[in-house]
């Protein structure tokens, strides 16, 4: 089954849900709610004509005064099976900044969503270990959000608890600080 | 038993890492040990990170291509590889035909060269010492065939988006077609040094055993995926550059177990030195750099559809007619998005770029395969002992700075 | 035959024999330093060439003063005791270690007339001093209250006892062939056969010994309470210093003894096999020592040769190849030995 005709056959199912079919270069991508982003996970992933059996990457994009919804989330689905691919794109807006997990269909989506998490402040509901994975569990902020900065305001100033720590040394006299 | 069952007994709680020896690079694991056997095992990551993502949404396209090499350092020429061919397919650039045997060489010394220096840990982690410093001698030839070609022996920067930098020289096809004589004796010292050893074999076989649906639903790739029986390799599944000019098999495992995927490198060795063989012989002539490759003057114009005119901004200042204001703003910018992954050594490298129309990626996302195999690194060490942890970190073929990014 | 009778020293007062015996210590030690200092460089050499590589190569010529850079490099390295070790313990691990083995070496007969101490029960004593080597590991991982090392001196103390046991057996079938403990009669006993040695009738006997002594030294494949890619160093992890250079030298002089042990046991210590003198009489003009010495080299020689070819066990496969294979076999060794023994 082509990938158009996979998007043709969600929307059928899910018509509701479907916001906007895209082929560029030959990628097919599926904007969806996010509401029912679980149920339309499950039917392509169980669907025996379908079968999308590997998550190959899930992602969270920031469209910040872009588009109308802030944040997406990407999954691309790979059917190693029938060697298909299909880009699936939930919008999570701002304010209700959560999706369910799909680490109950992938289990390899474990660490896509903590990542997401870390970066983006997207939650998903149903993940066991949510917590940062790749920043510092005390990191204020979600790093690859378009409003955070590339640089720190600091400029070319220390880090701001660099200085602290100088002081609790000084303190301490643990040891000499130039 | 029932005395044993009655004594009061403690887990130890062990933290590996971020400094150890064998955790190539700095993952941490924080392991609860019940005696040898490994009751729970929490990875930790990250200490390597570096915003690539963030780095990469603030360069143009070519500006970010050195970042790709500090990705998997230990094959950085897959991963520039891996960068040009998505966005050469996202800017649709036709990269001429030698550029892609070319590539399609390095693609596959750095492949051999990543699996030298796996082989050479994984074995220097269990114990087997000589190992490493063979196969870290036939590292060396690649490095510097990679120094004939481009200069560098590390981060290469070698392929760009549109072909590569610079057209290799018969010294290099020589010294490379040499090396493809030469490196099958190679792979049988290896061999015979581990492969029949009761050791190695004791050490490997049955242990970190992953089924094909489990190694699917995680999403395991590469060679790490194969030793579980299931045979997706992007270079059969969606050919990139010259792979599907020419002949090879993907290796498969059966058993899913750390032997299995060790075979399975070795015999990616034999395949890939063919593949460079056969790209050798095959090399056609021609330019190695497509025209329409983009400069580093990108990010200053419109990426695209040059039907309306550039608009000239600057007005020249010797009172020249003024130039009309630029169009007002497009209600916003059609995003434009590709993944493309490529089959690096170490599994699929995937690059997914929003493009907003502008010379710099609106999104830049990487989908490091040694991310997804440490996060499966729990899954296979429960249960385990603390040496098959060891095995388990060596088998998945992990390096950190692509892991954290 | 004592060197004391050689020089006509029999009725001397005992404090000339005092004297005797410290100057005898004094050589042997001086002899198994020089011998450790130079076991390490010809460790390096052994496997780097082995591994396509040249060892050390900077220090003296050919890196021969190498061993000697390491040591004044060791010696001058500060000593850090972790805060929360058991300082008192922790301090004296490394010495019994060294303690240990060096005293292994009283009882080893070197050539016919110079050993140090000539006992009947030689043999119970080196099992005595090997065990006692066990402490030294356990002591030390216990006492850097750290969890690595704490791991190393736990797997260090299955470890010796298990391979204690396979390694005793397989003597004791070596004690019933000569009919003795003393290894000056071992040694003598061996010269009755034409090969002049035990290795040919106790073959078995001699595998089972040697791997029980790689397990012993704590040698690849069996260093486990070590194991550099698991547990880092193992129960060393927290020492630096003279104190590590310490449970090097034991290490090392644990690899002479074993191998001495193995000589004088197996190999006929340091006689020559009576048909080759017969063959070659010239041979019988050769030292005894220097038959010793080349059959040591050559133990000692295999200890580099296994570390540089096989990788690390398991634990539990250690420990199934020590109770489930070893000890059976060095049983079954016995009941043979002595059943032989009986009817003829």
């Amino acid at each position: 089954m082509e990938p158009i005709e996979i998007a043709e056959l969600i929307k059928g199912k899910f018509g509701s849900e479907v916001k906007g079919v895209v082929e560029f270069r030959g990628q097919i991508s599926i904007t969806v709610k996010k509401e029912r982003i679980l149920e339309i996970m499950s039917y392509l992933h169980k669907t025996p004509e379908l079968y999308f059996d590997y998550l190959a990457d899930l992602c969270g994009v920031d469209y910040m005064g872009k588009k109308e919804i802030r944040f997406e989330v990407v999954y691309h689905l790979l059917s190693i099976k029938y060697n298909k691919m299909i880009r699936i794109k939930a919008e999570v807006p701002e304010d209700d900044c959560s999706i369910d997990s799909v680490i109950g269909i992938w289990a390899g989506a474990d660490w896509h969503e903590r990542e997401c998490y870390d970066m983006f402040g997207i939650s998903f509901t149903g993940h066991p270990d949510l917590r940062r994975i790749l920043m510092p569990e005390d990191w204020d902020g979600y790093p690859l959000r378009k409003d955070y900065p590339l640089k720190s305001d600091l400029g070319e100033k220390e880090w701001k608890p660099f200085k602290q720590v100088i002081e609790i040394g000084k303190k301490n006299l643990v040891y000499e600080v130039r | 038993m029932a005395v044993i069952r009655d004594l009061k007994t403690k887990t130890l709680t062990i933290n590996m890492g971020p400094q150890h020896p064998a955790t190539h690079g700095v993952l941490r694991l924080v392991i609860e040990l019940d005696g040898e056997t490994v009751v729970k095992c929490k990875p930790y990551v990250g200490y390597l990170h570096r915003g690539t993502e963030k780095l990469g949404e603030n360069r143009t396209y070519p500006m970010a291509l050195p970042l790709s090499d500090r990705l998997d350092y230990v094959s950085s020429m897959s991963n520039n590889i891996g960068f040009c061919v998505a966005v050469e397919k996202l800017l649709g650039i036709e990269v001429p035909e030698r550029a892609k045997y070319i590539r399609t060489i390095m693609g596959e010394l750095t492949r051999i060269a990543n699996h030298i220096v796996w082989i050479a840990t994984h074995a220097l982690d269990i114990g087997a010492m000589t190992v490493f410093l063979y196969s870290m001698r036939d590292r060396e030839w690649i490095l510097e065939l990679y120094e004939m070609a481009c200069g560098a022996r590390l981060t290469v920067t070698y392929p760009r988006i549109g072909g590569v930098r610079a057209d290799v020289d018969q010294e290099f096809l020589d010294h490379c077609y040499k090396f493809t004589e030469e490196f099958p004796k190679r792979i049988l010292q290896y061999e015979t040094l581990i492969d029949q050893n009761r050791i190695w074999l004791q050490r490997t076989k049955g242990i970190g055993v992953l089924t094909a649906e489990e190694a699917i639903n995680w999403g395991l790739s590469g060679p790490t995926l194969r030793g579980s029986g299931v045979p997706y390799d992007i270079r059969k599944f969606a050919p990139y550059d010259a792979y599907d000019k020419v002949e090879f098999e993907v290796p498969v495992g059966k058993a899913g177990d750390v032997y299995d995927r060790y075979r399975c490198r070795m015999e990616e060795f034999r395949q890939s030195n063919s593949i460079i063989r056969q790209c050798l012989e095959k090399l056609p002539g021609g330019y190695v750099l497509a025209a329409d490759a983009p400069g580093y003057d990108l990010a200053t114009g419109p990426r695209k559809k040059p039907a309306p005119p550039p608009p000239k901004t600057e007005p020249a200042a010797d009172g020249s007619p003024p130039t009309p204001p630029p169009p007002p703003e497009e209600p916003g910018p059609a995003f434009e998005d590709v993944y493309v992954a490529t089959e690096v050594p170490k599994g699929e490298l995937g690059f997914y770029f929003i493009s907003d129309g502008t010379g710099k990626p609106y999104r830049m996302r990487i989908r490091a395969p040694s991310y997804v195999h440490a996060s499966v690194l729990p899954k296979m060490c429960e249960g385990s002992l603390v040496a098959d942890i060891i095995a388990n970190i060596g088998t998945i073929d992990i390096v950190l700075g692509e892991c954290d990014r | 035959m004592n060197i004391n009778e050689v020089i006509g020293l029999e009725q001397t007062s005992f404090l000339f024999q005092l004297l005797i015996i410290i100057v005898k210590i004094a050589v042997v030690i001086g002899i198994t330093m020089l011998h450790v200092a130079y076991a390490t460089y010809f460790e390096r050499k052994v496997i780097g060439h082995m591994q396509v590589r040249l060892g050390p190569m900077r220090v003296g010529p050919h890196g021969l003063l190498q061993p000697i850079a390491d040591g004044v490099k060791l010696f001058f390295k500060e000593d850090i005791i972790p805060v929360a070790a058991d300082r008192t313990v922790f301090q004296i691990a490394p010495y019994v270690a060294v303690f240990a083995t060096l005293s292994s070496l009283a009882v080893i007969p070197f050539f016919d007339i110079f050993y140090i101490a000539n006992i009947n029960v030689g043999l119970l004593y080196l099992f005595a001093m090997s065990s006692l080597g066990g402490y030294s590991l356990i002591m030390s991982g216990w006492a850097s209250n750290s969890k690595y090392a704490f791991l190393g001196g736990l797997r260090s103390t299955a470890q010796i006892i298990s391979y204690e046991i396979a390694m005793a057996f397989s003597l004791v079938s070596i004690m019933l062939m000569a009919g003795s403990m003393n290894l000056i009669e071992i040694v003598q006993a061996q010269q009755q056969y034409w090969y002049g040695m035990y290795l040919i009738p106790q073959f078995v006997a001699y595998i089972v010994f040697m791997i029980a002594a790689f397990a012993e030294t704590n040698r690849t494949p069996f260093d486990l309470p070590e194991a550099e890619s698991e547990l880092v160093a193992g129960y060393f992890v927290e020492y630096s210093g003279m104190r590590f250079a310490l449970f090097f030298l034991g290490e090392y002089i644990g690899m002479i003894v074993m191998s001495s042990l193995a000589v004088v046991c197996f190999w006929g210590g340091w006689t020559a096999p009576p048909i080759l003198i017969k063959l070659i009489p010239p041979l019988a003009m050769v030292p005894g020592i220097i038959w010793f010495i080349l059959k040591v080299y050559f133990h000692i020689f295999l200890f580099y040769w296994v570390r540089a070819t096989l990788p690390r066990y398991r634990y539990d496969k250690l420990m199934s190849l020590g109770w489930k294979i070893l000890i059976p076999v060095a049983l079954a060794n016995l009941v043979i030995t002595s059943i032989l023994k009986f009817i003829f």
